[in-house]
Formats: structure tokens, C-alpha cells, sequence
């Protein structure tokens, strides 16, 4: 189960890598969402998929699954949404005001 | 009681509630930025003084034994970097009263100020990795919002520019901190750090090390700097002088804090991939500090020499050299953000960054221009100003290491920073003022804060010996991790 996990997370960063290097601000949006699911996913993949009960002492199980990566990634998933949302209202901001969503066009000289 | 221990973040963090509610009163928002500053400064040196006497102090968050809670330790280290950090942005807040405008300072620019500050004390202070994160987070999400607070083209462009590298390292450090939990098991730093040892440090460790040297070099501008000059040109003096200050120098905290506590066990390879990075650092940020003409940049790049500097006291891993990556920090922080002060009032003055329409001001402005020489000079490490001791001990350091070519490297960076401060003095102060002649601005309010910071780079310099005794406690510390474990794992 790891491994095919692996494999899922290796295809979401390759392709948020390659969005990432595109040229448009709204792909390397999507890029960076995409590694960000990547690096949750690999947060719970490397404590473990052991089968064990959901981490409730009602369920009275023998064993449950390890609590401590849902909190990480938890805590991971609002501070990468907060960012993300952060990052869209700047991208449209400078769509707005500099006509910016290409990234290669916005070097040039300073100001 | 060791409760104390969380002032230095709970201080900041409420006086950035509270100023929330005061968004359109200026002199309230003033006044209880300066009166929280005041407390925070007056509470670290309360700490220190106790870390002198007593030793390492922690405190368990919600009373939980570490490794399962989470723990805050104030080392000397720790506590002498938020002692400065607390100095420097005082300094900064008084600065920013005179040069960021109404209309920013409206816009919660004290709050952001002071969440920034949360985010940094909390870096230093915290014993976790996973707490280490978050207060990175707290850190740069207000940089994100301060850096485009104002949302010029320049801002907004470079915001984007900044945001991006920041989200993929962040990312990253989630990765190695995810990686490093399935390892050894536990977050908590002085419990990895025991864990390590017995595991011993093998292959996957030692790729997780590097995982870690990334995240951090891309926060701290070793060797990974082609964000830096760039971003830190956009926002006003003020908060460039901030992040100049602080930023850069949390990254590097975690450096030297991860690889003096956790990888230790095999710095055959992690060590020597510093040193070369330092090395490459020093290089390129001196090519950049020679290369350009305007005070921005050249003092970006200054910033990165540093940071590729105080690497290599890393690197070469004496007791000198870590006692003088401690010294040189201490110094860099109250440095560079006197530079970018001077910096940001020369600006002021001549109505442009661009050196080559500079000329002249040492006759409206004698002050300014002999406080910048004097700081030109700290910053090599002319004796007696603050940057030599630091310089000295991780040279003997390198020395000792049998670290010539790193050595020279340093030494040769020196010079190039020498070059190019000496280039702006000369440019700007001396030679005959340009056509237009604008009326002298008044700065007496900045000059006086940059005064204050001065006397500190200088006392600084003359008080080395009796600054060596902290140090020297920082560097005991960061030299043998077992000090730090078993006060962390020990009591109570």
C-alpha cells in the first residue's frame, strides 16, 4: 500500500514541479496546491498505513492508527490554505493592477 | 519560575491583537508598539541574566514531559539571538515612525510588525521541529504581508516572486520533517537528536540532513540566494531593514541549530557541503556587492556575504569558530540593520537609490555620512568595532580546522564588503552634489535612532570581553549537544 502511495505522490509532485516552471501565474497556483497535497499525503504515508481503528477512545479498538501525523498535517493543511488564499487574491491583484499573469514578462527594468 | 520563558512571544503576540482594534489611531498604535518593545527588551534581559546564572532554562508547555509535548528551551544561544532580534527591531519601530507613511501604518503595519516578531522569537526559542515550522510560517506570512504591504508594481511583482519560493521550501520542510518522523519516530529536537545517535547515521539520515540543509539555505540565503536581492529591494528601508536583520538570520539559527544537535554524528559529508556552500556564498555575494550601483542591491548582497560567513564558522565546527558564529551573528543583526537604516535616510536625502546621481552630501549631512563610514568599518572588522571578534575567532577557528582556502575565502570576502560600502561613501558623500539641488530633509528623529544603534556596534566592539562570557556559554552549548539534551530530557 506504501508503495503505490509513493508512486501517487511522486505523480503529484512531478506535475506540480512542472506547473511550478510553467509560465502562467494561475499554473504555478495550481502547482504549488498540487506539491502541497504531495507533501500531506507523504506526511501520512511515512507514519504508516498500518490498519488500525480511527483514532477515537470511543471506538475501544485494540490498535488505532497514529494520531500525531493527522494533527501535523492538520495543522499543515490551514497554514497552506491561509497561504494559498494569500497567494490568489496577489496573483489577481496584479493581474489587476500590472495586466500580470505572465510570469516571463514581468522582469524587466525597476521602477 | 520558568513561565517567563514565554514572554518574549505571549508580549509581541497580544500587543498585535490588541492593535488590531486601534487601526485608525496612530499615536495609540505608536505608543503601545513602543511600550510592548520596552517590556519584551526589559523581560530578555531578565532571561539572560538567568541563563547566565543558572544555566539552561525550559519550560513544558500544558506540564507535558517532553518528548510529548512541546517544550521551549532558552539556551544562551537562543536567548542572546532574541536579546538582539528584540534591540534591533525597537530600533526599527522607532525608524518606521518617521519613514513608512500614514497610509501604510493605517493598514496594520504594527500589527504585522509585531506577528513577525512572534514568529522569530518563537524560532529561536522553540524546542520542536514541527513547532519549528509553524513559527517559520508566523514568520513569513507576515513578511508576505509586509513585503507587499503598499501593493506597488515593484511590491506586488516581487511578492509573487518571494511567496513562490518560500511556499516550495516550506513544502519541503514538511517533506524532511515527514521523512525524519519515519525514521526515528519523535519531533521533539533533544529526543531526535538521542534517537539519531542510537540509530546512528546512516544513509537516510544523512539525506534528510541535506533535505533539511536545503529548506533552511533557501530561508537563509546560503548559497540558494537568487530570491534575495530581488525581494529585499521592494518594501520601504524600514522593513527592509527588518528583514535584512532578522530574516535572513532565523534560517541560519536553524542551520546551525540542526546540525550542531541533530546530524552530528557524520559531518564528513554535511559539514563539508556547508563549507562548500559557504565558500560559494562569500564568492558570489562579494561579485554582487562589487558589480552593482545601487544601494539596494549592494546592500543585499552585503546580507548574503554574511550569511555565507557565519556558514563557515558552521562549517569549520571548532569551539573558536562557534563562539565566533555566535559573536559574528550578534554583530550582522545589529549591523546590518544600522545599514539599512543609514541606508534607507540616505535615500531620504538624495531623492534616489542609484549612486551614480549621488554626490556631495557630506557638507548638508556630516552626520550621516561619518556614522556610514564608521559602520563601513564595523562591518569588515576594523578592531575596535563590533565586527572583529567574531571575524577573528571563526578565522583562528577555520585555522585551527586546517581550513586555509575557506580562510582566505572569508578574509577575501572582507575586502569586497570594504569595496563596496567604501563605494557608496564615496559616491554619494563626497564629489560634487549633482545639477539639481533638492533642499536638506530633516532626520534628526532617524539620525537619533541610528546613533543609538551605533553606540551599540560600537560598545559592542569595545565590550567583547565581557560580551565573550554569554558567548562563550552559547558556544559551550552549541559544541556539546549533550548539555542541551539532558536539560531538555532530564528535569523533573
Amino acid at each position: 500500500m506504501e508503495l503505490l502511495i509513493a508512486l501517487a505522490i511522486g505523480v503529484l509532485f512531478t506535475v506540480g514541479v512542472y506547473l511550478v516552471l510553467s509560465k502562467s501565474l494561475l499554473r504555478i497556483l495550481l502547482g504549488t496546491t498540487l506539491i502541497t497535497h504531495g507533501v500531506h499525503l507523504l506526511l501520512l504515508t511515512m507514519a504508516g498505513l498500518k490498519t488500525g481503528a480511527s483514532p477515537l477512545l470511543g471506538e475501544k479498538a485494540e490498535s488505532y492508527v497514529d494520531p500525531l501525523p493527522q494533527a501535523l498535517i492538520l495543522t499543515s493543511i490551514v497554514i497552506s490554505f491561509g497561504v494559498s488564499a494569500f497567494f490568489i487574491v496577489l496573483a489577481y491583484r496584479a493581474y489587476r493592477s500590472a495586466g500580470m499573469d505572465d510570469v516571463e514578462g514581468s522582469k524587466g527594468e525597476r521602477p | 519560575m520558568n513561565n517567563i520563558l514565554v514572554l518574549p512571544i505571549l508580549i509581541p503576540l497580544s500587543t498585535a491583537v490588541i492593535l488590531i482594534f486601534f487601526k485608525d489611531k496612530l499615536r495609540h498604535q505608536r505608543g503601545i508598539s513602543v511600550v510592548s518593545g520596552l517590556l519584551t527588551m526589559l523581560v530578555i534581559i531578565l532571561l539572560v541574566t538567568r541563563v547566565h546564572a543558572d544555566g539552561i532554562l525550559t519550560l513544558q508547555m500544558g506540564g507535558w514531559a517532553p518528548p510529548y509535548g512541546i517544550i521551549f528551551v532558552g539556551d544562551m544561544f537562543a536567548l542572546l539571538l532574541v536579546m538582539t532580534a528584540s534591540l534591533v527591531s525597537f530600533a526599527i519601530l522607532l525608524y518606521s515612525f518617521s519613514s513608512i507613511g500614514e497610509k501604510r501604518e493605517k493598514y496594520y503595519y504594527y500589527t504585522f510588525f509585531h506577528f513577525l516578531l512572534v514568529g522569530v522569537y518563537g524560532s529561536f526559542l522553540t524546542g520542536d521541529i514541527f513547532n519549528l515550522f509553524v513559527f517559520f510560517e508566523v514568520m513569513l506570512i507576515s513578511s508576505y504581508a509586509l513585503i507587499s504591504l503598499g501593493g506597488t508594481k515593484l511590491q506586488l511583482r516581487e511578492t509573487a516572486k518571494y511567496l513562490l519560493i518560500n511556499i516550495v521550501s516550506s513544502t519541503l520542510f514538511v517533506a524532511a520533517v515527514a521523512y525524519l518522523y519515519a525514521a526515528v519516530g519523535t519531533l521533539n529536537m533533544a529526543h531526535l537528536s538521542q534517537r539519531i545517535t542510537e540509530a546512528g547515521q546512516g544513509g537516510v539520515i544523512n539525506v534528510i540532513a541535506v533535505l533539511f540543509l536545503i529548506v533552511f539555505s533557501l530561508k537563509a540565503g546560503l548559497f540558494l540566494f537568487f530570491w534575495l536581492p530581488g525581494s529585499y529591494s521592494a518594501p520601504p528601508p524600514a522593513i527592509r531593514a527588518l528583514f535584512g536583520a532578522l530574516l535572513t538570520k532565523v534560517g541560519l539559527y536553524a542551520i546551525i541549530r540542526t546540525f550542531t544537535l541533530l546530524f552530528v554524528n557524520d559531518t564528513e559529508l554535511t559539514h563539508n557541503l556547508i563549507a562548500w556552500m559557504a565558500a560559494a556564498t562569500m564568492i558570489l555575494g562579494s561579485l554582487g556587492a562589487v558589480a552593482y550601483k545601487d544601494i539596494p542591491r549592494i546592500f543585499n548582497y552585503n546580507v548574503i556575504i554574511s550569511v555565507g560567513f557565519v556558514a563557515f564558522g558552521l562549517a569549520a565546527g571548532t569551539q573558536d569558530a562557534l563562539d565566533g558564529a555566535v559573536f559574528y551573528l550578534l554583530h550582522d543583526m545589529l549591523a546590518k540593520a544600522l545599514m539599512f537604516i543609514l541606508g534607507g535616510l540616505i535615500i531620504t536625502a538624495a531623492g534616489t537609490d542609484q549612486l551614480s546621481a549621488m554626490g556631495g552630501m557630506i557638507k548638508k549631512y556630516p552626520l550621516l555620512g561619518w556614522m556610514f563610514f564608521i559602520l563601513a568599518l564595523a562591518l569588515v572588522g576594523i578592531p575596535p568595532l563590533s565586527g572583529f571578534a567574531g571575524k577573528l575567532l571563526i578565522i583562528r577557528g577555520a585555522l585551527d580546522a586546517g581550513m586555509l582556502t575557506l580562510a582566505l575565502v572569508g578574509l577575501g570576502s572582507s575586502f569586497m564588503v570594504l569595496y563596496s560600502l567604501i563605494k557608496v561613501f564615496r559616491l554619494a558623500f563626497w564629489g560634487n552634489e549633482p545639477g539639481n539641488k533638492r533642499p536638506a530633509v530633516s532626520l534628526k528623529g532617524a539620525t537619533a535612532v541610528a546613533a543609538g544603534l551605533l553606540v551599540l556596534v560600537i560598545a559592542m566592539g569595545i565590550g567583547a570581553d565581557p560580551l565573550y562570557a554569554f558567548v562563550s556559554q552559547a558556544g559551550d552549548v552549541l559544541a556539546s549537544p549533550a548539555e542541551y539534551i539532558q536539560a531538555v530530557m532530564m528535569k523533573e
